[in-house]
Order: C-alpha cells, then structure tokens, then sequence
C-alpha cells in the first residue's frame, strides 16, 4: 500500500540522468537535493502555491469550526421545527457533485470579483466541508454531560455563554479531529481550484504541481520533490493523529 | 431539552445560508443556464432562450453518451473492486490486534495524500520507458516488452482504475472495520462452537450485521467515484482519443475549453440527475431491508 508514496521519495532523490534509466534504480546512487531547491525556482513560485494553500485551507478549517460548531450544538441538545430538513439539506450537500454547479458560481464569482481570490474558494470549500463538520461535531457534542449546561444555565449563563464557555472548551478534542478532516479536504481539493484561481499568484499546490514546465521532459524529479512537500503535512498528521482522523471518519456512518 | 425560543435557529442560520447560496440556489442556477445558448466566447451575443435544444444535443451527442458509459463503467469496476479490497482489509485489521496500529497508518497514507499527486505518482509509475510497474512486469516475466500503458484503451482503463482503487479502498476499509468492531465477540464464539465455518460465518454473521455500514460506505464511494475527475485529468486527460473521459471531465472541457456555458451547463445537470438516481436507489435500499 505505501510502496508509491516510497517510490515518490526516492524519486524525488534522484538525478534527472538517474531518473530516466532502464530498468530504474531502487536507490539512488546519491542523494541529489538540487530537485528540492528547483521546486522554489525553477520558473514556477511554488512558494506561492504553497502560502495560497495554507491560507485557503486554514481559513476553511476555522469557518468550517465556528460555522458548524454552532448548527452541531442545537442539532445536538435541542429537538426543534425542521430539524429534519436541515439534516436532509446537509445529506444532499454531501452527495453533490461539484461539477454541477461551477457554471452558475463562475459567472456569479466573475461578475462580482471572486475570481482569483481566497474567498472564492474558501467558500465554496466551507459548503462542501459543512456536512462533514457537523456531523462528527453533533456525535461529539452529544457524548458531553448535559448537567454542566444545565447548572451553567441555573447559575445565570445564557445559553449562548454556557455554549461558547463550556460546551467548546469540552469539546476540543472533537475539534481537533474535525478540524485535520477538513483541512485535509481543502488542502487537496482540485476542481474548485483549477477553475476559480487561474492566475498564477492565486494557484494552490495541487494545481501548481500539474503546472512544472519540462523543456524536454516532463521534471519528474522536480515534481515528485514538491509533491513530497506536500504531502509530508499530511503524513505527518496521519501518523501522529491516526485514531482520531479513523474516530472522525467513521462518526457519521456508523450509526447510519 | 425542548426549546420554544428561536435560538435553534439563530445557531443553524449560518450553515443553512452558505449551504443555500453556494449549492442550492446554484443548482436551480445551471438548470436556468442549460436552457439557454450561452457561449463567453461571443460574450455580445448574451444569453438567448433555447427551451431544451442543449438536452436534445446531449443525447444525440455521441461524446456525452460515451463519457456517461465511461463514467458508469469507471464507478461500477471501482466501487466492486474496493468493496471487495476493503472487505479483505477490514477483515484483517478487525482481526490483527497487534499490528493494528501500523496497518491504519499504512491505509491512511494513500487516503491522505492529495489524489492530483496520486495520480501523478502513478503516471510515472506507469512510464513506458522508465516506469517502474514496466521494469517489475518485464523482470517478472509476466510481459515481455514495455507496454504503453496509457496510449491503449484498455491499458490507460486498468492504469486508472488500478489508481483510484489504491486511493480510496482506505475509506471502505476503514468503515467497514468502524462496522465489525460493533458486532460482540460472543456472536462469533457461539457460531464456532455450533460449528460454522469460517466462509460460512461471515456470510450469514458478518455480512449482515454489517449491512447498514456498507450501504452507507457504498452510497458514499459510488457517488464519489460518479463525479470522478481529478485522477483522468492528470493521467490521461481522457485519452487516448476520448476513451477515459468521464462527465465531468467532458463538462468542464465543454466549459473550459471550448467555453460553451450552456450546454457544459446540461452536461452538468445530466450528471446532478444520475448523481439523485443512484441517491434515490441506495436509500430505499437502505430503508427497506435493515428493518
């Protein structure tokens, strides 16, 4: 299962001469660390994708957590009138396909100047992620004792306060695990990204790394380097955190 | 706790708006779109009415119908060959209490890297001259010559296919090990001691008792591999000729490249109306047999 990703890393670490030889080489003959250093100047600022990348799914992330933190509350503690709609609106959103509305979000974000801004993924990224969001947010919020609430709301807290006061701080961990989910999701999203931020300054990483230009070949060395930077993130987070990433993927499905 | 208040609904506003404005009201949106020519570019010819002219040209129109086939095929071959991976993958894992740990980073590798970069990972892997999938089968003597794996039909179908199997049987894997972990331990000793078999077991035990889960991981892979784009866009961009294109990729080539708002547009919704049939036919599914 992982020898791919191996492979990349070892690709990375080759010479372009290396990298083309027959039958390949399962290791290097010496670590070349030039590719590493072409991902940020071969013609392409990499750096740019990079910080655009953090921004988009960061911000997505925090939105994400704020916006559905709140609908994971009431959805949690309260019965209330079309409660059952939202939960169907949240389940349709989930089975969407994006493609089915770039058209009119396109020329929506054209004609109002999203294009080519954080914003215009951001938003879409945040309607996409909400489903997911709520869902492992409601399973966590719902395993938290009701009575502290209940004597915060007897000691005169509103009902508001005694959310953001003790309900959030109580739940963290659930955000935690929320919050690696989606900015995992925003972090490898493609089709929102290939086609809102065309301008090269406002590319993120995953359109970036489709867009290394080969003189001859295609820099295979040079985009395995920067995809093993964008990945490693991710692995990283994998290995340290892997109960919690399966925790929060399995939340909503489980229970049906 | 039973509220009379509006607080409920101060509290889900905020989520019910972005939903609303960036998918919902967008959908009605693309179906307004679809029944107009629209082409940016010819950006003084407007928007003009057309009725359903772009639905009739989708069918007669020979791309659409191969990209929908294209798109069924890749969604039935994928979603049957995880079910069956992650099943086994599960099945282990649910069992192998030691390695447990280092068999979920294993799975959770693929599932967290970035499908563009997985797909191009495996373009490379796929080279016809420096690939390393060529060089194993060569060396192994199950091919005697290099193959050009994306270049052929049928090749490029295996080489995709074969991608997103590896990217996203983590996923089945890892509800479905989610849904054995519910079912108690005795169920299983008392099925040994009428002695059942172990094929058996699983057949009228496990598979059952897991019903719920693996409808609802079904329901989710085949809507996900519907849409499926990023991994043809990167590896073979639809070719050779238009052999791999899926919907969606034909979609945003008809936006995109061509820029032909409206009938991109149609295509769109073709893809929403498969995207609700499946929907539909899973959840009765689901309704139905677990009662």
């Amino acid at each position: 299962m992982i020898f791919p990703f191996v492979w990349q890393t070892v690709t990375s670490l080759k010479s372009p001469g290396e990298i083309f030889r027959v039958p390949p080489s399962i290791f290097p003959d010496e670590l070349y660390i030039q590719n590493y250093k072409d991902v940020f100047t071969a013609g392409v600022p990499f750096h740019w994708y990079l910080r655009n990348s953090v921004i988009v799914a960061g911000l997505t992330t925090l939105i994400c957590l704020i916006v559905g933190s709140f609908a994971s509350y009431v959805l949690a503690r309260f019965k209330f009138r079309g409660q059952a709609l939202f939960l169907g609106l949240l389940l349709a959103v989930a089975m969407f396909p994006q493609v089915a509305i770039i058209s009119p979000l396109f020329l929506f974000f054209r004609d109002i100047g999203l294009l080519n801004t954080y914003p215009g993924l951001i938003l879409p990224y945040t309607t996409f992620a909400l489903p997911l969001t709520i869902w492992i947010l409601t399973s966590f919020f719902r395993e938290l004792p009701v009575d502290l609430e209940d004597a915060a709301l007897i000691d005169g807290c509103s009902p508001f306060q005694s959310f953001y006061r003790i309900i959030v701080p109580l739940a963290a961990p659930g955000m935690v695990t929320t919050a690696i989910l989606v900015f995992i999701f925003a972090w490898n999203e493609f089709l929102f990204a290939l086609i809102f931020n065309t301008a090269n300054h406002m590319r993120t990483v995953t359109v970036g790394i489709t867009m290394f230009p080969g003189l001859h070949e295609v820099p295979w060395g040079t985009i395995f380097a920067a995809s093993t930077i964008i990945t490693l993130p991710l692995v990283l987070m994998v290995l340290l955190l892997q109960k919690r990433i399966v925790q929060g993927l399995t939340a909503g499905s489980v229970k049906g | 706790m039973k509220s009379r208040s509006y607080l409920p609904y101060y509290f889900i506003a905020p989520a019910a708006i972005i939903i609303f404005g960036i998918a919902l009201y967008p959908i009605l949106h693309t179906f307004y779109i679809s029944l107009h020519q629209i082409n940016l570019k010819f950006p003084d010819l407007g928007m003009s009415f057309i009725w359903f002219e772009n639905y009739i040209r989708l069918f007669r129109d020979v791309r659409a119908m191969g990209a929908l086939l294209n798109t069924v095929f890749f969604t039935v071959s994928t979603v049957a060959l995880e079910l069956v991976f992650g099943m086994i993958i599960a099945l282990l894992m649910d069992r192998a209490l030691r390695f447990r740990g280092i068999l979920r980073a294993t799975v959770l590798i693929p599932w967290a890297m970035p499908t563009v970069v997985a797909a191009m990972l495996w373009r490379w892997m796929y080279n016809d001259q420096s690939g390393i999938i060529n060089a194993m089968l060569v060396a192994t003597g199950i091919t005697s010559e290099y193959m050009q794996f994306l270049a052929e039909p049928v090749l490029a179908w295996t080489a995709v296919i074969v991608t997103e199997v590896w990217k996203t049987t983590p996923f089945m894997a890892l509800l479905l090990l989610a849904g054995l972990q519910v079912i108690p331990r005795e169920v299983y000793e008392a099925s040994a001691i009428d002695g059942a078999s172990k094929v058996r077991t699983f057949f009228t035990i496990t598979l059952p008792l897991i019903r719920p889960v693996l409808l609802v991981a079904l329901l989710f892979r085949t809507l996900d591999a519907f849409r499926v784009f990023d991994v043809i866009f990167v590896m073979t961009g639809g070719g050779p000729g238009n052999a791999t294109e899926s919907l969606s990729l034909y979609t945003y080539k008809t936006m995109f490249g061509a820029l032909d708002f409206g009938y991109g547009s149609a295509l769109s919704i073709l893809t929403f109306a498969c995207v609700v049939i499946i929907s539909v036919f899973y959840i009765k599914f689901i309704g139905t047999k677990t009662r």
